[in-house]
């Protein structure tokens, strides 16, 4: 089980369909090998289209961006669903987040606002907490109703606070302070200048390594490292057992002495935080305003990022940048790009195909090359790929693998249902 | 003795209306609060919205609004009386009244068959989008939690894609639109003092009573009951709970394709870009409210179009009419813990009752830790 490809795995590198073959997890090598041939499949795809967004340095700059709020709602869901209470209030968390940074931002700098965010969200964890916990409601049901609340509170206090100050209304915040980004010296510019050239292989990874090394935010940076802390927490530790255990199995760890309770509490605050940070990089980093409908549904793109990575923090981050990339192609000449990855995608599932197939998976195996066919000739025969079926690709992708893998896919045993203590039967 | 057996105990009715009775008080006293802190008299506030609300304009919105919301809510609670969440009806009813909408401008056909196409479109096209989900359900095992929320967004896209010049729509000014459905195809509504009230209300209250009858007097109802209250005794009384779930989700999306049809055949006769969204969610709130009976839904829904419409003159006064957003979130989160608190008060007592008839004592230990937990 604790052969997480979590260590190895960044997102925007390993964008591949981890979570189809992800039963062991691939570890560090494998995980390795697979940003490997995406690479060199994107690189292929390059030469062959001529579209140069797919690995320039811009698209790679973008889909960090993107993906670090999916990343966070994911290791949202992640920590509370793995102390067994789903939280699909995620997206209400996360506009909590939004406005308590932007808030806090505009008179105190953003470093307050990215801790306010944390805790905005924190407190609509302890809400879930509180309804899901104590008295036992549905965790669906106080999710729904997260997410009816979170964009009130944050629409009243927004008509409240933010009515009558520059650039202020009900539906944004005033202008508010960005935290700083950096840039490495040197090898920036080096790699930038590699990647002008359009060699083959040499100025693709020159671009998707330059993107990842110019501009980038702290915040992007702290977000990258809570994966590994994510596995390092909930792994390595006795408290990570045991609050896994609350999500295995409730009443074995209440047999053993665990405060059921309090981990679960603890575990969906967390999950409020994680999702408030998620919150306060869309206002703070990704824009320098809040607004209404900021989140977009990045919640629950998080939870789709969630189910791809089978409950586990490596293959959410794969799922996290796969979703990042492509919402980023999006944004670099469009349906140019997304039309290109067409054929990228369809080589790489074709490919997986192969693999499946040689190990003689075969009814998966026909299914994939099946679809990957299906892919390849969507690419043969269509000039460019509408913008609103492009935003629809994480949810898609999410369907097809929950389709195909559903067998395969393990969420904790006891993920969903109410616990109350001593009532084992 | 009678907790036990009887159906019409008092004191469980009593219970099982002081449970929204309570989520109400307690979100208007946070409301309260709330606007107490923020430098508002509360009084006035409540005052203007029921005096604006009581208004003959104000109530033919709110019934017209309603009608929407109360079909939303049928269909997610036909789902709720089997354990099934369909979180995807906000998907469902705008692809049908989309699909709706294009077929109904494209056919010409004498006024009552014109119509009846409308929705027999709405309907299939509802069901089939829930259905994709109640297939992956039964053959894939695929939780209709996640594939709802992944459809509501695919199908956004799908109609975003639909709602471009280059398929079906037009351009009119600022708005994009598809083509009107003509005159045959629109449903005449009931002029009253105050407006129009949208001629599909009435099929909203039909289809309320056929919720009422298909669940409490139908074998299929009691089958779909019977499943959620207990999988395991459904089966073991020979309930395909597989074809359960499928036909559930496909009634459900049915019933969720007609949401949009009170607004499109009642007043926009198109699918534009500012065609109301997120009923479906209201939906999922009112269901909850109305504890999935047809009456409490239909008032849970009049009360959410009351608050909806009333909140308006609040802005008039200079108070934030966002107010009734926080009002909403907070009534739902009330009452489902409310519900909760009251469901195990309830089971404490049969306990005790049942300890008391065995000879027990009411000291038993389960008996004994309900009502700790509670507090």
């Amino acid at each position: 089980m604790a052969t997480s490809l979590g260590q190895a795995a960044t997102p925007g590198k390993v964008l591949g369909s981890i979570a189809l073959q992800a039963r062991r997890g691939l570890g560090v090598r494998g995980a390795l090998a697979v940003a490997g041939v995406l690479v060199l499949l994107l690189a292929v795809t390059r030469a062959i289209t001529g579209a140069d967004d797919l690995t320039s340095s811009g698209s790679t700059g973008a889909a960090l961006r993107l993906a670090v709020p999916i990343l966070l709602a994911g290791l949202a869901g992640l920590w509370a669903e793995r102390a067994g209470v789903v939280n699909i209030g995620l997206e209400g968390m996360m506009v909590l987040g939004t406005w308590s940074g932007a808030y806090v931002a505009l008179d105190h700098g953003p470093w307050a606002g990215i801790l306010a965010g944390i805790v905005g969200g924190a407190l609509g964890g302890l809400l879930h907490a509180v309804a899901t916990v104590t008295f036992g409601v549905d965790h669906i049901v106080s999710g729904v109703a997260l997410n009816l609340l979170g964009p009130g509170v944050a629409r009243f206090l927004s008509a409240l606070l933010f009515t009558g100050r520059q650039g202020g209304g009900v539906t944004q915040s005033p202008q508010v302070p960005q935290p700083p980004v950096f840039t490495v010296p040197g090898l920036s510019s080096g790699l930038l200048s590699v990647e002008k050239h359009h060699w083959f292989l040499v100025s693709d990874v020159a671009g998707i390594a330059g993107g990842a090394v110019t501009n980038i935010s702290w915040i992007t940076v702290i977000a990258l490292l809570l994966v590994p802390f994510t596995v390092a927490v909930l792994w390595f530790t006795p408290f990570g057992l045991r609050l896994r255990s609350c999500g295995e199995n409730p009443y074995a760890a209440e047999s053993l002495g665990v405060n059921v309770y309090l981990y679960k509490y603890v575990a969906v605050v967390c999950s409020g935080g994680f999702a408030g940070l998620a919150g306060a990089f869309l206002s703070l980093v990704a824009s320098n305003y809040y607004r209404e409908d900021q989140t977009g549904g990045r919640g629950f793109i998080g939870l789709a990022a969630m189910i791809f990575g089978n409950w586990r923090p490596g293959g959410l981050a794969a799922g996290a940048g796969l979703f990042g990339y492509t919402d980023a192609l999006q944004l670099r000449q469009g349906e140019t790009s997304v039309h290109a990855l067409l054929l990228g995608a369809g080589l790489a599932l074709v490919l997986f195909a192969g693999t499946l197939l040689w190990r003689r998976q075969r009814v998966a195996g026909g299914v994939v090359l099946g679809i990957g066919l299906a892919v390849l000739a969507l690419y043969q025969f269509t000039g460019s790929i509408p913008q609103q079926f492009t935003s629809a690709t994480p949810y898609v992708t999410t369907l097809l693998v929950l389709a195909l893998a559903s067998q395969r896919l393990r969420m904790p045993a006891a993920d969903g249902q109410t616990y109350r203590r001593g009532s084992s039967s | 003795m009678a907790a036990l057996t009887a159906r019409f105990d008092p004191r469980r009715i009593g219970l099982a209306l002081a449970a929204p009775v309570a989520a109400l008080v307690f979100s208007v006293a946070l409301t309260s609060v709330v606007l107490a802190v923020a430098g508002y008299d509360p009084g006035t506030a409540f005052r203007q919205m029921a005096d604006f609300g009581g208004q003959p304009a104000s109530i033919v919105q709110i019934l017209n609004k309603s009608a929407g919301y109360y079909l939303s809510a049928l269909a997610v609670a036909i789902g709720f009386r089997m354990n099934l969440f369909n979180i995807g009806v906000d998907g469902q009813y705008r692809m049908a009244a989309m699909i709706a909408a294009v077929v109904g401008a494209a056919v010409s056909l004498p006024p009552v068959l014109h119509v009846g196409l409308i929705v027999l479109v709405a309907v299939v096209v509802g069901a089939a989008w829930a259905g994709i989900a109640g297939l992956l359900k039964v053959t894939r095992g695929v939780s209709e939690v996640i594939s709802t929320i992944m459809l509501n967004f695919i199908g956004g896209a799908v109609v975003a894609w639909m709602l471009t010049p280059d398929v079906f729509a037009v351009l009119q000014g600022n708005n994009v639109s598809t083509r009107p459905i003509p005159a045959s195809g629109q449903m005449p509504g009931f002029a009253v003092e105050g407006g129009t009230v949208y001629g599909f209300l009435v099929v909203a209250v039909l289809v309320g009573f056929l919720y009422w009858f298909l669940l409490g007097f139908t074998r299929f109802g009691f089958d779909l009951r019977a499943t959620g209250l207990s999988e395991p005794a459904a089966v073991a009384s020979g309930v395909a709970v597989k074809r359960m779930v499928l036909y559930s989700m496909l009634l459900s999306g049915g019933v969720a394709g007609l949401v949009g049809l009170p607004q499109l055949l009642g007043a926009s006769y198109a699918y534009s870009l500012d065609f109301p969204a997120g009923i479906g969610f209201t939906g999922i709130a009112i269901a909850l409210l109305g504890r999935n009976h047809p009456v409490g839904v239909a008032i849970a829904a009049v009360l959410w179009g009351f608050l909806d419409v009333s909140a308006q003159i609040l802005d008039l006064n200079e108070i934030p009419k966002e107010i009734v957003a926080i009002m909403q979130g907070t009534i739902v989160l009330a009452v489902v813990i409310a519900y909760e608190v009251v469901r195990r008060i309830g089971v404490s007592r049969e306990q005790r009752a049942v300890a008391a008839r065995l000879g027990d004592g009411p000291t038993g230990p389960a008996a004994a830790s309900e009502p700790a937990a509670v507090a």
